[in-house]
């Protein structure tokens, strides 16, 4: 499949003027708020909500990440499937001459991918405390 | 790739068009799906909902949301004081920007699309994601606790459900052998089961289907998946401090989010446009004439391109009713339940999705 380079600019020119209509989109609103809205301020109702009470502390407190290696986990499964899309499109593609040989390949990749799991259950980092 | 309906030897007019139809589809179909989760939750809970608000004679609560919007122009902008101004203010745009973003690649109708892109399904999941940025600038920027641990949630929902949204697609994209959402749809019209009945992908691909729905719920943080905005636990999560036209263009986007993975699931799934698999509108139409004993008719493009967007929007709106039943029907999940959930059960079952279903690909 060759890439049409004319049309490749032309539909993602039409994705980058959508996306300057919606930021006009949203500017627009803002501005018409800006027109019609009352603007009476005073100290109570710019304090931070907290149920009612004064704010106790500051809003950007520390808690506890308790999904930190989730979040590595995350990546590398994300970078997993950015390689299954390339190779999922090619894999049933009918010039493509070795099939099996590229199933083979990627049943290797998952298999060290996700033997991952089982250790990472066994170790317990898959527990939420 | 073939030139759709919206495509005019004018490269100015056809932009023009395109965002004139985009803009336009995007201020309604979501209110449609607002005034869908007004009223069906109203019923489901045996009460009646907005009654009053309603365009000229039609009443039952249509124009609810619309004179809602109205008043969320008149209303007080109320930026706190400790919150970070400019992050405040630009995370309503960006959580609400995406949605409208991605409904330029969805097709609706044959030849009704706005841009056929080559990599359709990663530009759809890639920019429909971006939405939980603004969510997190909100949660960030608003200096309060209860925010702050909304979005600590949301983000971690987002990478627990991000995996099974996209292995769900992948394995569709392994199917048909294209990303591109146009060709996805017409090879659901090719596919037949065992080479003999015609079906969308939603039966051979009910693993993926289940996935990428149950996937889509979390990213939108709609129930049973919606800790990061539980009133009962966090006040409302990143939304807390927002108020007036910001707190709406948030509600806007998880409308617009519902219509958007619901027609992305639509495309992917359902066999978009066509109304039975295989067949479309025209086609089914002259079946039932010619038991009649009437020719075949013939239909004009635009004519046959917006049956098939009135057969897409009945299969979203199907979806987005779904979404609003999950609503009526499950409790909200903990979080560590919701994370278990994901690792121990959706991952796992979309690795060997992908995995079946290639090596039946391979051996067909």
């Amino acid at each position: 499949m060759e890439l049409d380079l004319p049309t490749y600019y032309q539909q993602y020119g039409t994705v980058l003027a959508l996306i300057i209509a919606g930021i006009v989109l949203v500017a627009a609103a803002f501005g018409l708020n800006r027109l019609f809205r009352p603007d009476m301020k005073y100290g109570g109702k710019l304090s931070t909500y907290e149920c009612g009470l004064d704010p106790v502390g500051t809003g950007w407190s520390q808690t506890h990440i308790r999904y930190y290696l989730f979040a590595f986990m995350f990546v590398v499964f994300d970078v997993e499937t950015l390689f299954i899309f390339p190779w999922a499109v090619f894999l049933g593609n009918a010039g493509n001459a070795a099939p099996r040989f590229m199933l083979g390949t990627m049943l290797v990749f998952l298999f060290f991918v996700s033997i991952t799991l089982p250790y990472e259950w066994k170790k317990g980092v898959l527990k939420w405390v | 790739m073939e030139p759709g309906l919206l495509d005019f030897p004018s490269l100015g007019l056809s932009i023009a068009v395109k965002l004139l139809i985009m803009v336009g589809f995007f201020l309604t179909a979501p209110l449609v799906a607002g005034y869908m989760e007004h009223k069906v939750l109203a019923h489901q809970q045996d009460r009646l909902g907005p009654m009053e608000a309603g365009i000229g004679p039609i009443k039952h609560g249509v124009g609810q949301l619309v004179a809602d919007g109205a008043k969320f122009i008149q209303k007080e902008d109320i930026v706190p004081t400790a919150a970070d101004k400019w992050v405040f203010s630009l995370a309503p745009g960006v959580a609400l920007v995406p949605a409208l973003v991605v409904m330029l690649v969805l097709p609706l109708g044959p030849g009704l699309f706005g841009e056929n892109l080559g990599a359709g399904v990663f530009f759809a999941l890639a920019v429909s994601s971006v939405s939980v940025l603004g969510v997190l600038m909100a949660a960030w920027s608003s200096a309060n606790k209860y925010s702050l641990m909304g979005g600590i949630r949301a983000a971690a929902q987002l990478i627990a459900y991000e995996l099974p949204l996209v292995l769900g697609a992948a394995a569709v994209v392994l199917q048909a052998g294209t990303l591109s959402l146009v060709s996805i749809v017409e090879a659901q019209a090719d596919f037949r089961i065992f080479g003999l009945l015609p079906m969308w992908f939603v039966l051979p691909h009910a693993i993926g289907f289940l996935l990428f729905f149950v996937a889509s719920l979390a990213e939108l943080n709609r129930p049973p998946f919606d800790m990061p905005i539980a009133d009962s636990e966090i006040i409302f999560g990143h939304m807390t401090e927002y108020t007036g036209i910001k707190y709406a263009f948030f509600m806007l986007a998880e409308y617009a989010g519902m219509v958007v993975l619901s027609a992305i699931a639509t495309v992917l799934f359902l066999g978009g446009w066509y109304v039975l698999p295989g067949v479309t509108v025209p086609e089914l139409i002259n079946w039932v004439v010619a038991f009649f004993g009437a020719g075949p008719f013939e239909f004009h493009p635009v004519v046959a391109g917006l049956l098939g967007v009135g057969v897409t929007m009945g299969k979203i709106f199907t979806l987005v009713f779904v979404m609003v039943w999950f609503r009526a029907t499950f409790p909200r999940l903990r979080e560590d339940q919701l994370q278990r959930m994901s690792w121990l059960i959706l991952i796992p079952l979309g690795l060997l999705n992908i995995v079946v279903i290639a090596i039946a690909k391979v051996l067909a």
